[in-house]
């Protein structure tokens, strides 16, 4: 049985101001997978993930989600139909306590004790910083805190822009861990990742993004043993 | 100088740093959510004081008699049509600019304070209003004769409870509602924000509305205090109330009151101890100083780079 398309980008084209960035993008994420996006830096990787949340406009082509088009939607819509994204950078709200930023992460609903709950115990680390302030966390926490933070809306889709980027290598084995373990919970997960080797260790599908331009897409598996994705992001080795 | 001008000096210092408080808050705001100064701030004071004019005329109209009905009666009307001003501000003169470049808004600031100025001047007369006395009850302390006292009139008394007390419920919304920490992260990273599904625009709406309302309670104490005014007040005032929110770090809630605080005293002092001439140049002195040995004010965090 074919499962549901929840995410599509069809033909986008997306521009920052005048250079364009992405042409004729078009992929899918289907309910319950783990597709991941990779590509060197500077291919358009994040410019994508902020383009499905209107940040910029498509230029060209749409965005659906769950057969919906989003592509004029304004993004904190976009955001509250269930779908989140841990983008570049983080971007914790650093003057905020870890518990606070949490709380943003519901959308201004009420907290639902349930789900903070799963998060904490995701992320033990959250509970015990619930008071500092988010800027004084390591970098490994911070990710886990936008991570639960991204979480905390119950999103049916979420996207994670390297989620891995400058961390110890056992740091991101935790954060591997824990996305294993919110998949299992049913998330769509759509990852972006230079991190090539742990992406499609842990995806369904992969897409390879080069200058703007999907080359390659396949399974996981097999875009690890394709050799011309091996030479180019994993060291050929 | 004597002890009771000494004293009545700090008394008055307190009093006019309240009021520049209450009005530093709306700057702050401002700066902190758009990295803007809305120099039409000072000009939705003055309207402030208009109307007070109008709904303490109106009330008297009407026949209401009873001194506290009408202080808190003027007081809710001027505060939500002040809000409607400050609303209305943004959605004219800032929102259309809001992605071009950083100093179309600012002209359009200024502008919009001349407008407003032009705007009060043609419906209410270019010259000097005033209200009937009112509030015009006194205290004194420390009385020791015929000139020995220090003298705190009702109406100063109560722009001092109305400071702390609005100071008070603005640092509650802020800090304790949802509201206030959808500002909060707005004003930290407005782009994350709205993807977490806060509505920027909307945000940004009510910090101009909360910033107007602030003033409002400003202009109306001062209204009952001093009973005169023209459409210029809010110039000088403005200027004055962004001196006191620069002083204590723009974009720092606290640092706007203690801004304010710390000018009012060092103006009043300043006046009392030298002469009522300079106590300008002290106040903007005093800015100078501060920001050769603390760029980001007193309670303003230094910037830092985003990486």
């Amino acid at each position: 049985m074919k499962r549901h398309e929840i995410l599509a980008l069809r033909e986008v084209d997306v521009a920052h101001g005048h250079s364009p960035v992405l042409h004729q993008v078009s992929l899918s994420v289907r309910q319950g997978e783990i597709v991941t996006l990779i590509g060197a830096n500077g291919a358009g990787k994040s410019t994508l993930l902020m383009a499905i949340f209107g940040l910029p406009r498509v230029t060209r082509g749409e965005i659906l989600f769950d057969g919906r088009e989003i592509t004029r939607v304004p993004t904190h819509r976009i955001a509250r139909m269930g779908m989140a994204q841990v983008p570049e950078g983080r971007r914790i709200f650093p003057g905020m306590t870890v518990m606070e930023n949490l709380v943003m992460g519901g959308a201004g609903a009420p907290v639902d004790e349930a789900v903070l709950e799963r998060v904490c115990g995701l992320f033990p680390i959250l509970r015990e910083r619930s008071g500092q302030r988010a800027g004084t966390l390591s970098g490994g926490e911070q990710q886990m805190l936008a991570i639960g933070r991204a979480l905390m809306g119950k999103p049916r889709v979420l996207l994670l822009d390297e989620p891995s980027l400058g961390l110890a290598p056992l740091m991101i084995r935790r954060i591997f861990q824990a996305l294993r373990a919110i998949v299992a919970e049913g998330t769509t997960l759509f990852l972006v990742e230079q991190n090539a080797n742990q992406a499609l260790r842990l995806a369904d599908r992969g897409y390879v993004l080069v200058n703007g331009r999907i080359v390659l897409e396949g399974g996981g598996e097999s875009l690890l043993a394709n050799p011309e994705v091996r030479r180019a992001y994993l060291g050929g080795h | 100088m004597s002890f009771h001008i000494f004293v009545q000096q700090v008394v008055n210092g307190l009093v006019l740093g309240s009021v520049y408080g209450l009005i530093a808050v709306g700057y702050t705001m401002v700066y902190g959510i758009i990295g803007m100064i809305n120099f039409a701030h000072g000009d939705v004071y003055m309207i402030a004081a208009y109307l007070t004019a109008i709904f303490l005329a109106a009330l008297t109209l009407l026949g209401v008699q009873s001194p506290p009905v009408i202080i808190l009666l003027v007081l809710l009307l001027t505060i939500a049509v002040t809000a409607l001003y400050g609303w209305s501000v943004e959605r004219i003169a800032y929102r259309p600019l809001r992605h071009s470049t950083r100093l179309a808004p600012l002209i359009s600031a200024i502008g919009m304070s001349l407008i407003l100025q032009n705007y009060v001047r043609l419906s209410q007369g270019g010259r000097t209003q005033g209200t009937p006395t009112f509030l015009d009850g006194s205290v004194r302390l420390f009385e020791q004769g015929p000139d020995q006292f220090v003298q705190i009139t009702h109406a100063q008394i109560l722009i001092v409870v109305m400071a702390v007390l609005g100071m008070g419920v603005l640092w509650y919304l802020m800090q304790a509602t949802a509201m206030g920490r959808a500002c909060r992260a707005v004003q930290q990273d407005r782009i994350m924000a709205s993807l977490l599904g806060v509505d920027g625009d909307r945000v940004i709406s009510l910090v101009f509305v909360l910033g107007a309302s602030m003033a409002a309670v400003a202009g109306t104490l001062v209204t009952f205090n001093y009973g005169s005014f023209d459409f210029f007040i809010g110039f000088v005032t403005g200027i004055k109330a962004f001196t006191a929110a620069v002083l204590g770090g723009i974009g720092s809630l606290p640092g706007a009151m203690l801004g304010g605080l710390v000018l009012g005293l060092s103006e009043s002092i300043f006046s009392g101890l030298v002469n009522t001439d300079y106590k300008d140049v002290f106040a903007f002195s005093l800015l100078v100083l501060v920001l050769i040995f603390r760029p980001s004010g007193l309670l303003g965090r230094p910037e830092v780079e985003k990486v």
